[in-house]
């Protein structure tokens, strides 16, 4: 029998719901940990990125409008859709990171897991952030969480599955909608989530993720006044990179999570501060004894 | 060549108005929109976008033509046609504000000692369907509350029915109202169902004196569509070289996005030429158009994208 013909995977950018090539029509080869070519990615250009801050702000309206309760469900039923991908994650993290089959299983279990932690969060976080304020009057005020809007994320480097699903379930999970750039030599978990993501019921333009350099879209995700919050997650140990993004945050003065030194290890709990990170508190207030 | 002999006679009786209408040649379909497809693929970057939105938004009329209109919203909106871009004292003013009549008086105040034009819809806009009385009276009012330009619309059943010389004699009496105001002859294009019908309305809209022809009210879909306005533009062209008035065109409805404005600008640059390139000559009838020509012109000038959390909602 004839061997048969390897297919060769182009991937697609996802904005929008929708699967478009990059405008510029540009590709580049993904590679694994030993430099044998595994797909053919997108390269995303700064038109992809303003094309995915307007499908991310359409969408901003009905995601941040539904139910917390409805957003838990939605994002529960994600971690079930990458449930059934965990063959595909694991190859696709044992390639890319070059790690042991054994290491890629748990890497990828603990990415589930962790997508389910905060799918939880969604109808939670009211509770813990929020508060009812007794003051100094004869009424009563209630400080509440809301979401700041549009929140471009710059996905981690290194860690391709469980970096990205820390970086990304938290701006969601409180009502927000994101820009993702994926990391730029270990892109293909992040394609397949993309996969994930329009097969279960998240609205098309809630997460929008661009491959390529983050020379191309992060100065501009960075700079565009459209969006309100910036993760710079994946230009961590590029100080260089980090204060020229923060420096183009400050003109609409963007919510910034910084980067760190060096990239964390994923691995540790962790914790609300990403979630309240893209959360407003308004505080209203409400008359008693009427 | 048409001489005014020639002018005075077609316009003697609504058989020879007919004979000379429907001996304008046919419109190509298939080829007008092929040709306006193809005009709207032309790329304009750089020095020639800059020049384009400047342009664009020196012609556009603001128009805000609601049944909840309020003095307020309208001296709002002409605030904003005096400064677009409060942050920005080098973007150019729009043409005018368009108005329902009983709110020219208040356009006309805001705008006092400026350069800015108050056009006022007329003659029982949008549908027209009132008496010539009625429109000729609606027309005498927004003239006397100040309006410097009048947009009217045609009796489109008229028009379809063929009772040409009754649209030809409506339009003359309403330009006789109008007096010195402008006046923009409103086809409403998505009403009369064929591009042979849009070139006849547009040149017969010239015949009676129109000093604009208007695609359309923008209450009825489709409103302004490139190849309707591509026949218009021909239109204007060749009344032009038949007669040598030249005839100003204004799509409005549905113009959105700086594209899109883009788009006809290079329509008019191929098919009237530059001559029409100008705000007496062309308007563009818009209200949120406005906001993304100063979005695409903040890109340009500062090389962020633009937010439309920074323009006025309006």
């Amino acid at each position: 029998m004839a061997e048969r013909l390897a297919v060769k995977k182009t991937y697609k950018l996802y904005v929008g719901g929708k699967f478009p090539r990059s405008e510029s029509g540009r590709s580049y080869e993904v590679t694994d940990a030993k430099g044998r070519f595994l797909a053919n990615a997108a390269w995303a250009s700064r038109k992809d990125a303003r094309d995915a801050v307007v499908a991310a702000r359409k969408a901003v309206g009905g995601w941040s409008g539904a139910t917390a309760y409805n957003r838990g469900q939605v994002l529960y039923r994600v971690a079930e859709v990458m449930e059934g991908r965990h063959a595909q994650f694991v190859d696709e993290v044992a390639a890319g990171e070059g790690v042991a089959r054994a290491k890629a299983v748990s890497l990828v279990d603990e990415a589930i897991d962790r997508w389910v932690w905060y799918a939880g969060w969604a109808d939670k976080i009211a509770q813990v952030v929020g508060s009812s304020n007794p003051v100094a009057g004869p009424y009563f005020d209630f400080s509440v969480p809301e979401p700041t809007g549009v929140v471009a994320v710059l996905a981690p480097q290194r860690s391709s599955l469980l970096g990205l699903v820390s970086v990304l379930a938290p701006v969601i999970v409180g009502g927000n909608t994101a820009v993702l750039t994926a990391s730029a030599e270990r892109p293909l978990p992040a394609i397949t989530l993309s996969e994930v993501l329009a097969t279960s019921d998240v609205p098309g333009g809630v997460v929008n993720i661009l491959t390529g350099t983050l020379a191309d879209t992060a100065p501009i995700l960075a700079a565009h006044m459209d969006v309100n919050a910036v993760d710079l997650a994946g230009a961590a140990g590029d100080a260089e990179r980090a204060s020229a993004l923060e420096l183009a945050a400050a003109d609409n003065l963007k919510r910034v999570v910084r980067a760190p030194e060096a990239e964390p290890d994923w691995i540790a709990e962790p914790g609300l501060e990403r979630i309240t990170a893209y959360l407003e508190t308004k505080t209203v207030w409400h008359p008693v004894g009427v | 060549m048409l001489d005014d002999a020639r002018l005075s006679d077609i316009a003697s009786s609504e058989a020879s108005l007919r004979r000379f209408l429907h001996g304008l040649p046919g419109v190509d379909q298939t080829g007008a929109e092929a040709r306006a497809a193809t005009l709207a693929t032309r790329s304009i970057k750089t020095t020639a976008k800059q020049y384009a939105i400047d342009l664009a938004i020196s012609m556009i009329d603001l128009t805000t033509l609601e049944g909840q209109d309020t003095p307020g919203k309208v001296r709002a909106l002409c605030a904003k046609a005096l400064r677009p871009d409060p942050s920005d004292r080098t973007v150019p003013q729009v043409a005018a504000i368009c108005v329902y009549p009983d709110l020219v008086a208040t356009a006309k105040e805001a705008l006092a000692g400026s350069d800015v034009k108050v056009a006022s819809v007329a003659t029982g806009f949008p549908s027209g369907r009132t008496s010539l009385a009625v429109k000729e009276a609606d027309t005498r009012d927004a003239v006397a509350a100040g309006a410097d330009e009048v947009d009217m619309v045609i009796d489109r059943g008229a028009f379809l029915a063929g009772h040409y010389g009754a649209v030809f004699d409506e339009i003359v009496a309403v330009k006789q109202a109008a007096g010195d105001a402008h006046l923009k002859v409103i086809l409403e294009t998505g009403e009369l169902a064929t591009y042979d019908n849009v070139r006849r309305a547009s040149w017969l809209a010239m015949l009676a004196g129109g000093d604009f022809i208007k695609t359309s009210t923008g209450k009825v879909a489709p409103a302004a569509t490139l190849p309707v306005t591509l026949v218009m533009l021909e239109a204007v062209r060749d009344f032009r070289e038949a007669t040598g008035r030249q005839v100003g065109v204004k799509p409005a409805g549905g113009i959105r996005t700086s594209k899109d404005a883009i788009k006809y600008l290079v329509l008019v640059n191929e098919t009237a030429g530059d001559d029409w390139l100008d705000p007496d000559w062309f308007r563009l009838g818009a209200s949120s158009l406005l906001n993304d020509l100063l979005m695409q012109r903040q890109k340009l000038t500062t090389g962020r994208y633009a937010g439309p959390d920074y323009f006025t909602l309006d």
